[in-house]
């Protein structure tokens, strides 16, 4: 995800004082993969070496590839009865299609009584109740402006359909990373219930198509588009709350504004490759990571929002605002890119960007 | 001495067919496949994949990859002949210093050169200001993203090839034959055209073809430089490819975009030949 690696020079101070693991006694070792640069980096440097305090088990950490490149080699590897990393940081479509596939270990809740704190929709099951993974991290998208061109914040999502900003925005280019149907069915259709349905899914993708004339740049590359953002080049767009504010902290005439209809809520998953002979280590690690002060840790180092309530977190209220929002998110619709991800991608090249 | 041996020959073919053959091989199996939608794919026979390609929508996109090819390397070529053959009659260092420059630019990466020109082209730090404290235009503007800027970048891309190409055969030319034809009366444009350009006609052909191929395959560019409808379907192969995790779709659709290719390179250097047999 281009989104890590951004993040890697936009922090690239921090990443670069990354200290190795120090190596220690250790029990035993678990291989960890999150996505390689400035995520792996963090974790490396602020909450693995706390783990093998807390548990003595070692971890190995792996850089993940981008993309959907690393369900693949998991579920190649499982075949051949290999596990490339233990616990995985999945991002969700590649955890659906895992889960669809019975790629996942089925994991003991009894052994992890700290996930308990993690909302419903952070951890994951087996359609026989089983537990097979739980919500890592988590990210906003946002409506973000240049402050020179608007002084004035917008306040609704709204704005990407009015006329006067003609070829002003900035747009993530797929279906599956801009969640824009669900941000267009949020503000104009009453919620994302009409995206379960074919037709519905069809009027949502008309009623984005009007933004076209508004757009001047369907971005894959985040740095593209945030340097377009800080010139005032390309003034308005949807972007990533955390890199915002961080660059809004910099001062950078930049800001992240959550809209009335929410802003987006992405996250990344801990789950466990059924090849992996760690079982036991993976679910310590998994019910460690759930803890609301490891989150909050999470949320100051590596600018991520809490899986868990903030009421459990000590977070103060400049901290959480800096990654997250108390106002009701729009939650994307992750199941419907599984089921009719081709015909999706194809009606939206030929709706939306073509 | 004995001359070379002509199983020396067979090494270069070998390699070809390991590194050239066998990818290509593994694609066209791929291409027949069938999709898996946990991300790999399940070797098979089925031709859905080029099915789905045969659509309005993508022979809208193979058009617009097709004409802006075209487009750059016209353009390319048109340029690179008169800065050739000008450059061929100045002296030995000029030439060696213009064709170092230009080797140059060939080790840029296709990212700076789209991030250089975009930012060339911006409203905020381009070009624009520049004409607007001329007086030429009313308020800075951006040129990018458009379907100039992205012409634009291609050319820049493909202008070294263009020249590297005609330089050989163009420093080559009897300037005699020129002397010969402005003795008889020709004018200087009529030299060039009428004796220069027919003379060179397989080198321009060759430099048309190289640059049009090259500029065929660029993904980048398109994305940093042109509008959504300027994107070609290189950037569609790679989001199927990086992004879909559809491999056995964007398998078909390279060998639909090389066979394109290749029917318009066979076109073209037809044409060549045709003018060597009459």
């Amino acid at each position: 995800m281009k989104r890590r690696e951004f993040l890697l020079s936009a922090a690239l101070g921090a990443a670069a004082l990354a200290a190795p693991t120090v190596p220690r006694a250790a029990t035993s070792t678990l291989k960890v993969g999150t996505y390689g640069g400035y995520f792996k980096d963090s974790f490396d440097k602020f909450i693995y070496p706390d783990f093998t305090a807390a548990t003595g088990i070692e971890i190995e950490s792996i850089a993940e590839p981008t993309g959907e490149a690393w369900l693949v080699q998991l579920s190649q590897a499982a075949r051949a009865g290999q596990a490339p990393a233990d616990v995985s940081m999945m991002a969700q479509l590649p955890r659906i299609k895992g889960e669809r596939s019975g790629l996942w270990a089925k994991l003991d809740a009894d052994k992890m009584s700290k996930i308990a704190a993690l909302p419903d929709h952070f951890v994951h099951r087996y359609e026989d109740g089983s537990v097979y993974g739980t919500g890592a991290v988590s990210w906003y998208i946002t409506l973000v402006t240049n402050t020179d061109a608007y002084p004035e914040a917008p306040t609704s999502w709204q704005a990407l359909w009015d006329p006067a900003n003609k070829d002003k925005l900035g747009l993530m280019s797929l279906a599956t990373n801009s969640f824009l149907l669900e941000i267009t069915a949020s503000t104009h259709f009453g919620g994302t219930d009409i995206l379960k349905t074919e037709e519905g899914i069809l009027k949502v993708m008309e009623k984005l198509a009007e933004v076209k004339p508004n757009v001047r740049l369907w971005y894959r590359d985040e740095g593209q588009f945030q340097q377009a953002l800080e010139t005032g080049e390309i003034p308005m767009g949807e972007y990533y709350h955390d890199v915002t504010s961080l660059a809004a902290s910099q001062g950078k005439p930049v800001r992240s504004t959550f809209p009335q209809e929410g802003a987006v809520l992405d996250s990344g998953s801990w789950v466990v490759s059924k090849a992996s002979s760690a079982l036991e280590q993976s679910q310590i690690f998994i019910d460690y990571m759930a803890q609301p002060e490891i989150q909050a840790k999470m949320s100051r180092n590596v600018g991520t929002a809490p899986t868990v309530p903030r009421d459990l977190t000590d977070l103060t209220d400049e901290e959480f605002a800096s990654v997250s929002s108390d106002q009701a998110p729009i939650l994307p619709l992750y199941d419907i890119y599984v089921d009719r991800g081709d015909w999706i991608n194809q009606k939206w090249s030929e709706m939306i960007t073509g | 001495m004995r001359a070379t041996p002509g199983w020396v020959g067979l090494w270069p073919a070998l390699m070809l067919a390991i590194f050239f053959l066998v990818p290509f091989g593994i694609m066209l199996a791929v291409s027949v496949s069938h999709r898996d939608p946990a991300g790999a794919f399940i070797p098979g026979f089925e031709l859905t994949h080029y099915a789905r390609f045969l659509s309005a929508f993508f022979a809208k996109v193979m058009a617009v990859s097709v004409g802006v090819s075209v487009a750059a390397a016209a353009i390319c070529v048109v340029l690179a002949f008169p800065f050739t053959v000008f450059l061929a009659s100045m002296s030995h260092r000029t030439q060696t210093v213009a064709l170092v420059v230009l080797l140059s630019v060939l080790s840029l990466s296709e990212v700076i050169i789209g991030f250089s020109l975009s930012t060339l082209l911006s409203k905020t730090a381009g070009i624009s200001n520049l004409f607007y404290w001329l007086g030429l235009i009313a308020e800075p503007r951006a040129y990018t993203p458009s379907l100039f800027a992205l012409v634009t970048g291609l050319c820049y891309i493909g202008f070294p090839f263009a020249v590297l190409v005609l330089y050989p055969p163009v420093s080559r030319l009897d300037p005699e034959i020129v002397e010969a034809a402005r003795v008889m009366g020709a004018s200087a444009s009529r030299a060039f055209f009428g004796v220069v350009v027919p003379n060179l006609r397989g080198a321009i052909v060759g430099a048309f073809i190289l640059v049009f191929v090259f500029t065929l395959g660029s993904y980048l560019l398109p994305q940093l430089l042109g509008r959504s409808e300027d994107w070609t379907l290189s950037v569609h192969i790679t989001d199927q490819a990086i992004y879909q995790t559809n491999l056995p779709f964007a398998a078909a659709m390279s060998i639909f975009l090389m066979l394109v290719a290749l029917a318009l390179v066979g076109l073209a250097s037809l044409a060549g030949r045709q003018r060597r047999a009459a």
